[in-house]
């Protein structure tokens, strides 16, 4: 393992890895579990369409719930078994709300549906991106971003290199570790494919130097191919994407770009493998990788069936070895506290971490910003934490995104070095939230007065047409009236014409 | 001396038709005043304030016949946004208008409506569809909660739902912690 070509990129830091302790055993398959809970909403964009009712049988791989619209996914059942009902389920999500679930009930006999391998080789871009759109993969990296999406090209930008992202820069988890270690001939052949369908001229794979025995096994599945293995240091957060792009070429992602607009595309490795199960062996995206570590008392690596309740998993992995109960979904830096150990396993879980007084001491009491500026150093975006930290906390929004609030990735590194130890993130998310609902409201407000205004101007056209209608009845009636004199005053002269005629006769 | 003249009289014509023509030019229709209060205001629609709508009361704001305080769902936040655009001091929400609400929609019990369309021609912003004798119902993505539909309905088949929040449109609230007891001296 060898550092070459490296662009270090500011900041970052280095916590306490934690990871050899879930590397110690292979990954197991989990047994079926007794109920599945698949949640409608397990990925960036619209939530699926539900395709199947209450009491319908299900089959493994079939899709129960349908992509909707571009920005979407599919869901299929994990294994074949009855939909027993649609019901409204916590779901692991840092707000602890409810989200419409589907509950399927298994029959333990995991009968596959046909399974269709996608004849990829023969398929233009427009047909594979619906055919990836059937797949339900998503970002398996925890940004759950349909991958289909990522297929679209630029019209004017050719991709000229497909980076896959092997870094798994978190503390604890190992699940990418674990993947590459065991399944490297499946992410080679779907990074191959990838290469292929994004007509990228080079690959690279980027994996941090901690992951010895992972580089090893991708370097021998790569052997005779173009794909090039680069090692990047351990640092934290190297495993975002524009951070590994730069780390990899030297090339910053300028603002409100996309990698993509460089000629750039980023897969996660598990994604890869997805992919390669879906368009060669006709398998969408039913299970996931997951660590499971932190106090419990086997911390390991599982490959579970999504929907399957995270307490199953925890107590697999021999239970909880304290009472606190806390669970922390993601990593330490980014993760959040699942609200319940009763949720399922979702596309994004990639680990969950059982914290304990000992392993995460509650946080000490904030004290003022000694403006140190130690946060500024940590941060790989480059921006001033200190800044956005003062604007976010008297709510000064507008001053927030002035100062490239959203260009900030939620690492968590400026928390991480703060001597004061103010929860810098959190703010951060406060105003991000909040700027991103204020806009919601003022685009309803915007609506709302359209559409009050297009009122008002067809109340007004219909009162003129009203007005016109009236006026033309009157005119009618005047005409009518003038018509009615001048046939009275004709039929009076004839009268009197008649009486003169009569009275000349009788004279 | 005369040169001097010449000048200034030079300067005054041509600064003169460069101003003739931008005033031509670059006119500006409507009251920009007006257009800014409506920014602000949220567009309820719902004449809470004493006008027919919110473009009526920013036009009177902008007259200085209405006062900044008289919007119930801008709330204080809104007057305060008044206040800065105007220039003039805060003042709270003035409650003879009503007070502010948690943002609602309004629901019809469609086994009770009657379909007169009374509340239809009510409705502010064409939420509300539904035809003669036929079952109403509200479209939830345009109902500004302004309630103008609940007097008109005959039946009271209408009620107003608090929107809850769920997985979508759930914030991050504003971070609490603790801080350091002060140690007695």
């Amino acid at each position: 393992m060898q550092l070459k070509n490296i662009f270090k990129f500011n900041g970052g830091v280095h916590p306490n890895e934690n990871k050899k302790i879930s590397t110690r055993l292979p990954i197991t398959k989990l047994p079926i579990p007794k109920k599945i809970v698949l949640p409608l909403r397990q990925h960036v964009g619209h939530v699926a369409k539900l395709k199947v009712k209450p009491g319908d049988h299900v089959l493994k791989g079939q899709m129960i719930a349908e992509a909707d619209g571009n920005v979407s996914a599919s869901i299929h059942a994990p294994t074949s078994g009855k939909v027993l009902k649609i019901s409204e389920e916590i779901i692991p999500h840092p707000s602890g709300l409810a989200d419409f679930c589907v509950t399927i009930k298994p029959d333990f006999k995991d009968t596959w549906i046909e399974k269709k391998p996608i004849p990829w080789k023969k398929l233009d871009s427009a047909q594979l991106i619906r055919a990836l759109l059937q797949s339900g993969i998503v970002g398996l990296g925890g940004a759950v971003f349909p991958t289909h999406m990522k297929f679209k090209i630029n019209q004017n930008q050719a991709i000229n290199t497909l980076v896959i992202n092997a870094a798994e820069c978190e503390p604890f988890i190992t699940c990418d570790d674990m993947f590459m270690r065991e399944r490297a001939d499946e992410i080679i052949q779907g990074t191959l494919i990838s290469q292929t369908l994004l007509l990228a001229k080079e690959c690279v794979i980027g994996i941090e130097d901690n992951k010895v025995e992972a580089y090893e096994a991708l370097k021998k599945a790569a052997q005779g191919t173009s794909i090039q293995i680069k090692v990047v240091p351990t640092l934290y957060p190297s495993g975002d994407a524009k951070r590994l792009i730069y780390l990899l070429m030297g090339l910053e992602v300028p603002k409100e770009k996309r990698s993509i607009d460089l000629g750039i595309q980023v897969f996660n490795v598990a994604t890869v493998a997805a992919i390669y199960r879906y368009l060669e062996l006709g398998e969408p995206s039913i299970s996931r990788v997951i660590t499971i570590t932190g106090t419990v008392k086997t911390p390991r690596n599982y490959e579970v069936l999504f929907g399957t309740p995270l307490s199953e998993l925890i107590s697999d992995a021999g239970g909880s070895s304290n009472k606190t109960k806390k669970f922390i979904m993601g990593g330490p830096m980014m993760g959040f506290d699942l609200p319940s150990i009763h949720v399922p396993v979702t596309k994004a879980m990639n680990c969950v971490i059982e914290s304990s007084p000992e392993l995460f001491p509650a946080p000490k009491p904030v004290m003022p910003c000694i403006r140190c500026a130690r946060c500024a150093d940590a941060c790989p975006v480059s921006l001033q934490p200190q800044e956005l930290y003062w604007f976010s906390k008297s709510s000064q929004l507008e001053k927030a995104k002035d100062y490239n609030l959203f260009d900030c990735i939620e690492c968590g590194c400026c928390t991480y070095v703060c001597p004061s130890n103010i929860p810098l993130v959190q703010f951060y998310r406060y105003a991000k939230s909040e700027i991103i609902s204020q806009d919601k409201a003022k685009e309803a407000a915007d609506t709302a007065r359209e559409r009050n205004e297009f009122r008002l101007t067809r109340i007004e056209r219909e009162k003129k047409e009203r007005a016109e209608r009236h006026a033309q009845k009157a005119l009618g009636a005047q005409e009518q009236k003038a018509n009615d004199e001048k046939k009275s005053t004709i039929a009076a002269a004839m009268e009197r014409v008649k009486q003169t005629q009569q009275e000349n006769i009788k004279n | 001396m005369i040169t001097a003249i010449l000048v200034m009289i030079f300067l005054a014509v041509l600064l003169g038709l460069v101003l003739g023509y931008s005033a031509i030019k670059f006119k500006v229709d409507g009251d920009p005043m007006v257009a800014r209060i409506d920014a602000i205001l949220p567009q309820t629609q719902c004449g809470q304030c004493g006008y027919p709508g919110c473009k009526p009361y920013a036009t009177a704001i902008a007259k200085g016949e209405a006062d900044i305080n008289q919007c119930p769902p801008g709330g204080d936040t809104g007057a305060r946004a008044l206040a800065e655009l105007m220039g003039v001091e805060f003042k709270p929400l003035n409650e003879d208008h009503g007070i502010q609400k948690p943002k609602s929609v309004a629901l019809i019990d469609e086994a009770t409506c009657i379909g007169c369309t009374l509340c239809i021609q009510a409705c502010p912003v064409d939420a509300i569809l539904g035809a003669a004798k036929q079952m109403h119902t509200i479209i939830i993505s345009e109902c500004t909660g302004c309630e103008l539909c609940l007097p008109p309905c005959p039946v009271d088949c209408i009620s107003m739902e608090p929107v809850v929040e769920n997985s979508e449109s759930w914030k991050w609230k504003y971070p609490i912690y603790n801080i350091q007891k002060t140690q007695k001296a």
